[in-house]
Formats: structure tokens, C-alpha cells, sequence
């Protein structure tokens, strides 16, 4: 069997990284659930959404592997969120300010 | 690295690799766009109906949510793996990091099931004998209803796309290391995670304190 061949250090280096990824994961949703029974007044809701948009960073870059992708890649990858924050911008122009 | 794994229009393995990963963020680009309008939807209702909305979302079940959204991490951490693993032709390790993503995938669905059976019993679904008074909290588990519906919609097609990948390497494991279609269905995978990541917060956060 080759893999039984391979080193130790071929092993760490496709499990090391994305197993911190997942540790600091699983932190941040135990620190998440926790703080959402902490009274925070109107704060609840953007610190769990601080803590998701970490969340989903920390996919992206490691698991989707954004951080060391290409150009190219990175900005069609940005063009959804650019998409919704416009579409958020738009809507709070009408919606906050009736 | 074969040409066995070429296919048209490209003329090098190097530019289909690239233009498949392009391809795909745009489509994920698209797939943002669709929970986009869902997640406008609820910022406005949710301003509207805000005691609604926290009645509605105290209502759900955290331990549920909590368990699937530890389940889908988990299922991304396995579908990374299992990358790295094929770049670095580890076949049988990437093999089964695939079946765990399966695995897990399946489970989260099977969870949700049950979420779903509770939620009924409960008669939290919007319409005729509905038991929540608060405003606003029907229109909370429409969105529930439809947001998380969608997100099991996207789960299935993402475990459709994980299975082809371990019958196709079951024929023949070489075929991993060379094939551009475990990156496509990884991106895809790991999207299906976000969503439910930024769900999370707005479905089963709401309402903890003061619900």
C-alpha cells in the first residue's frame, strides 16, 4: 500500500490545517450558542452574526481555500457578498429612511 | 497527470482546472444571490415584527440546530481532507474522507427530519391552529420553513454529487487525482456549510434571552 509508505509530514500537512480550522470552528459555536443567552439587548443579534460572517470566513479561505487561490477566482468568489451588501445598501435606503 | 481526464474545449489540464474552479465560484456566486433575497426578506421583517420574531425563534429547537450545524463542519473539515488528500495522491485516505462527508451529510438530513417531525407536533407550521399570538410569528417560520427547506434542497444535491464521486472512485481510485469534479463538488459542499452557518444565527439565535 503506497500511503502506508508515505511520511509523517504528508499526513500533517493535509490534516494539520484544516483541523485547527475546524477546532477554531467549533470554538466559535460554543462561544456563539453561549452568548446568545447572555443579555445583550439589541446586541444579540450582530454579535452572532460577527461571530457567523467569522465563521463562514474561516471556510472560505481555508476549506474553499481562498486564501491561496487565484485572483481570478477570489473575485468571483467576492462578487456574491459585494452583490448582497449593494442589495442591502439599496434596500435600507427606501426601507430606514420612509 | 493523464489526458484521460481532459475534456472539451480545453487543450490543457492546467486551463480546464481553472476554468472549472472560475465556473463554479460564479455559479456560487448565483447561489448567494437566491438566500440573498431570503436573508433581505427576513432583515426587514424581523425590524417590523421584532417581538414576533423572538417568540418565533425561541420556539425552535437549539439543541437540533446546534448538533447539525457541529455535523456540517465537521462534513466541511472531511471534504477538505479529502482534497488535500487526492492533490497529494492519497487515494484511500481521500476515499474515505468522501464517505464521511456522505456519511455526515446524511446524518444532518436525518436530523433534520426529526427536527421537522418535533416542529409539527408542536404545530409550528404556518396556517389554520397555528399556537403562537406574537405578530409576526407565522412570517418567522415561513422563513424557517423555506430557508431551511431550500438549505436540505442544496444538502441532497451536494450528497447526489458527493456519491458520484465515490462510485467513480470505486472503479477507479486514480481517478480522483486527476479529476477537476472533487474540487467543483468540495466548493459546493463547503458553500451548502456558510449557508447554514449564517442560518444558524437567524433561526436558532433569536429570541434565547428574551423570547
Amino acid at each position: 500500500m503506497v500511503e502506508k509508505d508515505r511520511s509523517r509530514s504528508d499526513l500533517q500537512k493535509i490534516w494539520l490545517k484544516p483541523l485547527l480550522t475546524w477546532t477554531c470552528l467549533c470554538l466559535l459555536l460554543t462561544a456563539t450558542c453561549a452568548l446568545a443567552y447572555v443579555p445583550m439587548g439589541p446586541g444579540n443579534l450582530p454579535v452572532s452574526l460577527l461571530i457567523a460572517a467569522i465563521k463562514a470566513g474561516l471556510v472560505g479561505a481555508v476549506f474553499m481555500r481562498l486564501a491561496e487561490d487565484a485572483p481570478l477566482n477570489r473575485l468571483a468568489a467576492s462578487a456574491g457578498p459585494i452583490w448582497i451588501f449593494i442589495l442591502f445598501v439599496l434596500m435600507g435606503t427606501d426601507y430606514f429612511t420612509r | 497527470m493523464s489526458d484521460a481526464y481532459l475534456h472539451p474545449p480545453w487543450k490543457d489540464l492546467n486551463r480546464q482546472h481553472q476554468a472549472v474552479t472560475f465556473g463554479m465560484w460564479v455559479f456560487l456566486a448565483s447561489e448567494v444571490l437566491l438566500f440573498g433575497g431570503l436573508f433581505a426578506g427576513y432583515t426587514i421583517y424581523r425590524d417590523l415584527y421584532s417581538r414576533g420574531f423572538l417568540a418565533a425563534g425561541h420556539q425552535t429547537s437549539i439543541v437540533f440546530g446546534t448538533i447539525n450545524t457541529a455535523i456540517l463542519m465537521t462534513s466541511s473539515l472531511t471534504m477538505a481532507v479529502a482534497g488535500r488528500a487526492a492533490r497529494a495522491a492519497l487515494l484511500r485516505t481521500a476515499r474515505l474522507m468522501l464517505m464521511a462527508t456522505f456519511f455526515l451529510g446524511v446524518l444532518f438530513l436525518i436530523l433534520k427530519g426529526f427536527e421537522y417531525r418535533e416542529d409539527i407536533q408542536k404545530g409550528l407550521f404556518p396556517g389554520h391552529g397555528f399556537p403562537l399570538t406574537a405578530a409576526g410569528a407565522q412570517i418567522f417560520f415561513s422563513f424557517y420553513w423555506v430557508m431551511t427547506g431550500i438549505h436540505a434542497l442544496h444538502v441532497t444535491g451536494g450528497l447526489a454529487a458527493v456519491l458520484r464521486l465515490i462510485i467513480a472512485s470505486a472503479r477507479n481510485r486514480e481517478w480522483l487525482a486527476g479529476s477537476t469534479s472533487e474540487e467543483a463538488t468540495a466548493l459546493y459542499w463547503h458553500l451548502v456549510d456558510v449557508i447554514w452557518i449564517i442560518l444558524y444565527p437567524l433561526l436558532y439565535l433569536a429570541g434565547r434571552v428574551n423570547g
